[in-house]
């Protein structure tokens, strides 16, 4: 029917997670199309950030299946993977809604540390790299350029050497992006990456974006509360809402949801009959 | 004005008189009495005396506290405070501290002879001995803590690996220093190996404890297992070392018969400070180089955030395994150096104190740092042995220079982190301490 479901390259599969008593995910189906900007949008509480940890590994879902697909045809079952081989096998990056920067080292530190499974085996797991044989200077070298590639893009490249802590706010989002595409990741998650930047940052932020996507073919998918983020830059939207899906499709089919307006401006007293009406609640 | 000004004063006596009253209160049985052998028993001495000076101090020195620290505008801390040297300043002089330091290190067995003759200077070498062991330990232990931001507290169980598989491989097989060496790091990894299986898995305090624990493991199986290690009674007649196969003896093919010197028993011991020197060079060496490497770089960031290492892909329980195993090697090395030196070993010498003491160094020198290490194990180590005959108020002097360390700098002497890797060399500079994570475990 839609790009998303005949190409898709993560499969969300009926995950359900429990906390307790509370579900904080009740039953979620939904695809990220190989190549598309996704956003998962809800009110607060909704299990968004529940949803994204599923998929990286860092809660294992109650019950449901993540499936990764790759480019080369290899599938991943996400939910089995413990969290680190997610991003070193699975090729699924992250970033955080509170920034996790290593913040007493310095940017350039910041994106070695990313390419360290490439490195670590160029250096001969630490053997050859102590002893100076093997390939490891070459391959050092190579991890620095494409750290001052993503530098360049991110425009962080002269303060290459300062500590990440230094840096303001919306040049450390902009660094933990450069961190994650560091892993050569095929699906990058990113968990609010336009709050508290900006006009200017965010716009920057959507050129970003559209740049992974484009050149890197990378696909994106990305928790949102600025609606002016997620209605330009992406091509397919999700809405949660109490852990389950009410919409799903493009912004503009979105937008239009009455189910989606109820979810997120609530209506007047006097208008919920009419409203659950046109819901079909 | 002058309200306020008296207000201050009759708020401080009443604090001092409250504090004096529970000073009475403590000091008055545990100071003010004594029992004392008697004819026919045991008789009470009274110190009252004792007791009033006792009181007097906590009166007075409460007072001078609330009145010019605690209740002032201007605490005199904070004069203190100001007067001692900044961060950038000891950074600089450690660029040139480095250099110096290792040059006099070099030097330092000639220099002594030179100026304090042969004999005058064995005393001096014996503790430079002393003091440059415990820099290796540092060195060692600030690879789990400083770097991987793991807190170990039971170090010396890898040294007492270290010191009793080369005392055992030697005593049982034959095997000489040179082939012991090896094997003794070895086994201390693997022991390192072993203890962090299990316990990586905690964090921060947790993890402290069961090192903790594991270091005290160590030392009650080797004081119980009397038909292996010899129990209290220890291991004696260690082989000594050779240089390259040459012994350290009187007469014929001796060291000192092949160089064509006259025998003296300070050879063995400038052989056995180079030694540490070397062994301690080779830790620095192999530290310096895995910072630079991606196994030393995912250490610090495990220390800085271990979460977000494992969104980037690194496997964290093998990263701190290799910390924990590296650090362990060098204690073992220092363990078996620690084992020909003495030529005798016994549980004594691996008490949790040991632990306590390289810890002290690593934290007071600066995490991390490796200059910071050496110059805390010279004052503490040099120092505690210097001033030997202080006995009584050595113990009190070591107290206040941690206290005032810990007031000023809290981060240790040298904090600042110097990036290990930068795309234009110029411009990179120290870190200051206050963005670097301290870890977790």
């Amino acid at each position: 029917m839609t790009h998303w479901n005949d190409d898709a390259v993560l499969r969300i599969e009926r995950v359900t997670m429990r906390f307790g008593g509370l579900v904080a995910v009740n039953d979620l189906s939904f695809n990220v199309g190989r190549g598309d900007i996704t956003a998962l949008i809800g009110p607060n509480g909704a299990g968004k950030t529940t949803v994204f940890n599923c998929a990286t590994g860092f809660y294992k879902p109650t019950e449901g299946r993540i499936v990764m697909m790759r480019k080369a045809g290899e599938h991943f079952l996400l939910e089995r993977m413990p969290d680190f081989k997610i991003s070193a096998r699975a090729g699924v990056a992250r970033t955080f809604q509170n920034i996790r920067l290593f913040g007493g080292m310095t940017l350039l530190e910041n994106l070695m540390v990313a390419q360290h499974n490439p490195l670590m085996v160029a250096s001969n797991f630490t053997v050859g790299g102590l002893l100076g044989i093997g390939g490891f200077r070459k391959a050092e070298a190579e991890a620095v350029d494409r750290a001052r590639y993503w530098l360049d893009r991110t425009s962080l490249l002269d303060r290459a050497d300062d500590p990440a802590a230094d840096l303001p706010y919306g040049a450390q989002r902009r660094l933990e992006i450069a961190r994650a595409m560091c892993t050569s990741p095929e699906l990058l998650c990113l968990d609010e990456p336009a709050a508290g930047l900006n006009p200017r940052e965010s716009a920057e932020l959507n050129t970003l974006l559209h740049f992974i996507r484009d050149e890197h073919a990378t696909s994106v998918l990305l928790i949102e509360h600025d609606m002016s983020v997620v209605m330009e830059i992406s091509d397919h939207v999700i809405v949660l809402d109490y852990g389950e899906k009410i919409s799903d499709g493009t912004p503009d089919e979105v937008k239009n949801d009455p189910k989606v307006i109820a979810a997120y401006l609530g209506v007047a007293d006097d208008e919920v009959d009419q409203v659950e009406e046109e819901v079909g609640l | 004005m002058a309200a306020q000004k008296q207000d201050l004063l009759a708020g401080s006596v009443k604090d001092a008189a409250v504090g004096a009253l529970v000073a009475f209160g403590l000091f008055a049985m545990m100071i003010g009495m004594k029992t004392e052998v008697d004819v026919g028993g045991l008789a009470i001495e009274y110190r009252w005396g004792a007791v009033a000076m006792a009181v007097a101090v906590v009166f007075v020195g409460r007072l001078l506290l609330n009145l010019f620290v605690w209740k002032s505008e201007k605490p005199v801390t904070g004069l203190l405070g100001s007067l001692m040297p900044t961060q950038s300043s000891f950074s600089k002089v450690s660029h040139l501290v480095t250099p110096l330091l290792f040059v006099l290190a070099v030097v330092l067995p000639f220099l002594l002879m030179y100026f304090l003759g042969t004999r005058g200077s064995r005393q001096y070498l014996d503790l430079a001995i002393l003091v440059t062991t415990y820099v290796m330990l540092g060195w060692g232990l600030n690879i789990v803590v400083g770097l991987a931001g793991l807190l170990d507290l039971g170090y010396v169980a890898f040294y007492a690996v270290g010191a009793y598989s080369y005392a055992l491989l030697a005593q049982n097989f034959g095997f000489s220093f040179w082939i012991c060496l090896p094997l003794a790091g070895i086994l201390s990894a693997f022991w390192g190996i072993i203890l962090g299986f299990p316990v990586l898995r905690l964090r921060g305090d947790y993890l402290a404890i069961v090192t903790l624990a594991f270091g005290e493991i160590i030392r009650v199986v080797l004081l119980n297992w009397y038909e292996f290690t010899g129990g209290p009674d220890g291991l004696s007649g260690i082989p000594r070392p050779s240089f390259f196969g040459l012994e350290f003896e009187r007469g014929e093919g001796g060291f000192a018969d092949f160089f064509g010197l006259d025998y003296s028993s300070i050879h063995r011991i400038v052989f056995l400070y180079y030694l540490i020197l070397i062994l301690a060079l080779i830790t620095n060496i192999v530290t310096m180089r895995l910072r630079k490497l991606p196994v030393g770089r995912a250490w610090e960031a495990l220390r800085e955030d271990e979460i977000a290492c494992r969104s980037l892909g690194i496997n964290t329980t093998h990263t701190k395994l290799t910390a924990f195993a590296i650090g362990a090697m060098f204690g073992g090395f220092a363990g078996s150096f620690f084992a020909t030196r003495q030529g005798f070993i016994s549980p004594e010498s691996f008490t949790f104190i040991e632990s306590a003491v390289i810890l002290a160094i690593v934290v007071l020198g600066g995490l991390g740092s490796q200059v910071g290490v050496v110059i805390a194990a010279v004052v503490m180590i040099g120092g505690f042995e210097f001033f030997r005959q202080f006995e009584e108020y050595r113990m009190l002097v070591f107290g206040l220079l941690m206290v005032v360390i810990m007031v000023w700098k809290p981060r240790g002497l040298i904090s600042t982190r110097v990036p290990s890797i930068a795309l234009d060399r110029r411009k990179a500079k120290g870190i200051s301490a206050d963005m670097v994570q301290e870890g977790h475990g």
